[in-house]
C-alpha cells in the first residue's frame, strides 16, 4: 500500500473524506489523486425519474412487505420527514430506497454470518417517492446493533440506509439515518468520519412523541437536504402565507 | 403535523439545524445494499444493468459495457454499487420514454465483474459519447462520479476530457471488443495506483 498524500484527504463540503484511515476498508479504497472539477457546464443536469408504476402496495411498509407466516418482530417505528434542495424547497417524487438489519441486527443476506435470528417476516427493504410536499412516510422496526470487524470490539449504531434520487444525476445520495442517544455514535468510525459535528447531527433522527402513534409505533422525524446545483424539477411560484 | 412548503424548520421537527441549514452527508452504502436497492420482487437487481432488452425497438448499436473494480491491492472489489445514467443514441436527455437511460450492475457476478446491455449513447453537444458513472462501495463514505468513453469513437475534441491530464484519460475508455454476442466494451476501476481512474468532483 502506497502512501497516501495529504491532499487526497481534503473534504467535500459537509461529505466525509474518501480516506479515513478509522474506518479501515477506506484505506485501500480512497483514491489517491485529486478528483477533477467538473464545470457547471459540462455537467448532465438530468436523472433517472421514478414513477408511481414502479412501487407496489406496501412498499413503504417493512413490517407489512416481506410477512410470510406472521408480524415481524421488533419495535415498530414510524419514520417521517421531508426532501428538500440547498434552498429549503421541496423535492417533489423523488424515489427514497431504503435497507436495514432486523431488531436483532442482522440483514438478510447470505454474506451476514453475525449470530442473530433472521426474522422469516421481515426483509428490511422499503421504496418510496415524496409527495407534492417533499415528505415520505417509512412504516419499519427499528434496527439492531450489530458487530463488525473494524476494530476491536466494533458495533455499528442502529441506522438505516437510505438511498436517495434526486433532481439530477449529480445529486444522488446514499446516506445512513441513526437514532438520538445511541452510544454507540461516539465509537462509530463511520459517523465519526463526518468531519463537522453538525453534519454529523444532520443524520441522527429526532424522536417526535406527536407522530407517535398510541399502542403502535414510535415517531422519527428525519429531513433530508440535497446539495449541489442541480435546479428542483416542477418549478412553480411559492405559496408562502 | 405536516409542514408545508419553505422553510424555516422548526429545532424540534427536524434534525436539520435551522441556523445552519445543509446538504445532508453522504455515507458508505455497507456491503448489504443488494437486499434494498431492488425494483420489488419481478425485477431484481440482476435484471437492472439490462438498459436495453432484446426486442426493444429503439434505434443504435446494442453493446455490452463490462469491467471490473479493483483496490488499491489489485483485487476485485466485491461489494461495489455501480450505476450509470445515458443519453439515447440521438444524445437525448432525457432519454425517451422506450429507454431510461438508467443501469445499476453490482460486482458479485463471477470474476468480480460489473455489466451492462445497453445502447450506445450519441454525442451530447460537444461532448462524445459517454456513460455517466457514481460508483460506490463498501469503505467508501463519499461515492466518486466518473465516466465512461468508447475507443472507437472520436474523443480528441472532448471538453471533459480535455480537462483530464492526457497520461490519464485511458483510465475512462473502454476498449472495444468484437464477441458472437456483439461488441463488447471493458474497462476497470481502478480505485489506486498508477492507473487510478480519473473521478470528478462535482460538487
Amino acid at each position: 500500500m502506497t502512501q497516501t498524500p495529504p491532499e487526497a484527504q481534503a473534504t467535500r463540503g459537509v461529505h466525509p473524506p474518501h480516506l479515513y484511515p478509522p474506518y479501515t476498508s477506506s484505506v485501500g479504497r480512497a483514491p489517491h489523486e485529486r478528483l477533477i472539477p467538473l464545470p457547471d457546464a459540462l455537467r448532465d443536469h438530468t436523472g433517472p425519474v421514478f414513477g408511481t408504476d414502479c412501487l407496489r402496495p406496501d412498499d413503504n411498509d417493512t413490517t407489512r412487505n416481506a410477512r410470510v407466516n406472521g408480524e415481524p418482530i421488533g419495535e415498530r417505528i414510524i419514520v417521517r420527514g421531508r426532501l428538500l434542495d440547498s434552498t429549503g424547497r421541496p423535492v417533489r417524487g423523488a424515489l427514497i430506497e431504503t435497507w436495514q438489519a432486523n431488531a436483532a441486527g442482522r440483514y438478510i443476506h447470505l454474506r451476514d454470518q453475525h449470530d442473530a435470528p433472521l426474522d422469516p417476516n421481515f426483509s428490511g427493504t422499503a421504496r418510496m417517492l415524496t409527495d407534492e410536499y417533499g415528505e415520505y412516510e417509512l412504516l419499519t422496526l427499528k434496527p439492531g446493533a450489530y458487530p463488525w470487524r473494524n476494530h476491536p470490539n466494533a458495533w455499528r449504531p442502529a441506522h438505516i440506509h437510505f438511498s436517495i434520487f434526486g433532481t439530477g444525476f449529480t445529486q444522488r445520495l446514499v446516506s445512513q439515518m441513526y437514532f438520538p442517544g445511541d452510544p454507540l455514535l461516539a465509537y462509530d468510525p463511520i459517523y465519526q468520519g463526518i468531519p463537522d459535528e453538525k453534519g454529523r447531527s444532520r443524520l441522527v433522527s429526532r424522536f417526535d412523541l406527536a407522530l407517535t402513534q398510541p399502542e403502535w409505533a414510535l415517531g422519527y422525524r428525519f429531513d433530508i437536504v440535497l446539495g449541489g446545483p442541480a435546479p428542483t424539477p416542477f418549478e412553480e411560484p411559492d405559496h408562502e402565507d | 403535523m405536516r409542514t408545508e412548503g419553505r422553510l424555516p424548520l422548526s429545532p424540534e421537527d427536524s434534525n436539520i439545524p435551522r441556523d445552519a441549514f445543509g446538504p445532508s452527508p453522504s455515507q458508505t452504502v455497507g456491503p448489504y445494499f443488494h437486499q434494498g436497492l431492488v425494483h420489488g420482487q419481478d425485477l431484481p437487481l440482476e435484471r437492472e444493468n439490462l438498459l436495453v432488452v432484446p426486442g426493444d425497438p429503439l434505434q443504435g448499436e446494442r453493446v455490452t459495457v463490462t469491467g471490473r473494480v479493483l483496490d488499491g491491492d489489485g483485487l476485485p472489489v466485491p461489494d461495489a454499487l455501480v450505476e450509470v445514467w445515458q443519453a439515447d443514441p440521438a444524445g437525448r436527455f432525457p432519454p425517451d420514454t422506450a429507454f431510461h437511460g438508467f443501469g445499476r450492475s453490482d460486482t458479485r457476478r463471477e470474476g468480480g465483474f460489473w455489466l451492462f446491455r445497453t445502447v450506445k449513447p450519441g454525442r451530447v453537444g460537444s461532448q462524445a459519447p459517454h456513460l455517466n458513472v457514481w460508483l460506490g462501495m463498501r469503505g467508501l463514505l463519499t461515492h466518486l462520479p466518473t465516466r465512461i468513453y468508447f475507443s472507437d469513437e472520436d474523443n480528441g475534441a472532448d471538453p471533459v476530457l480535455a480537462l483530464v491530464p492526457p497520461a490519464r484519460r485511458p483510465t475512462l475508455i473502454a476498449r472495444r471488443e468484437e464477441t458472437p454476442d456483439g461488441p463488447l466494451y471493458r474497462l476497470d476501476f481502478h480505485m489506486q495506483g498508477e492507473r487510478e481512474t480519473v473521478f470528478f468532483d462535482v460538487d
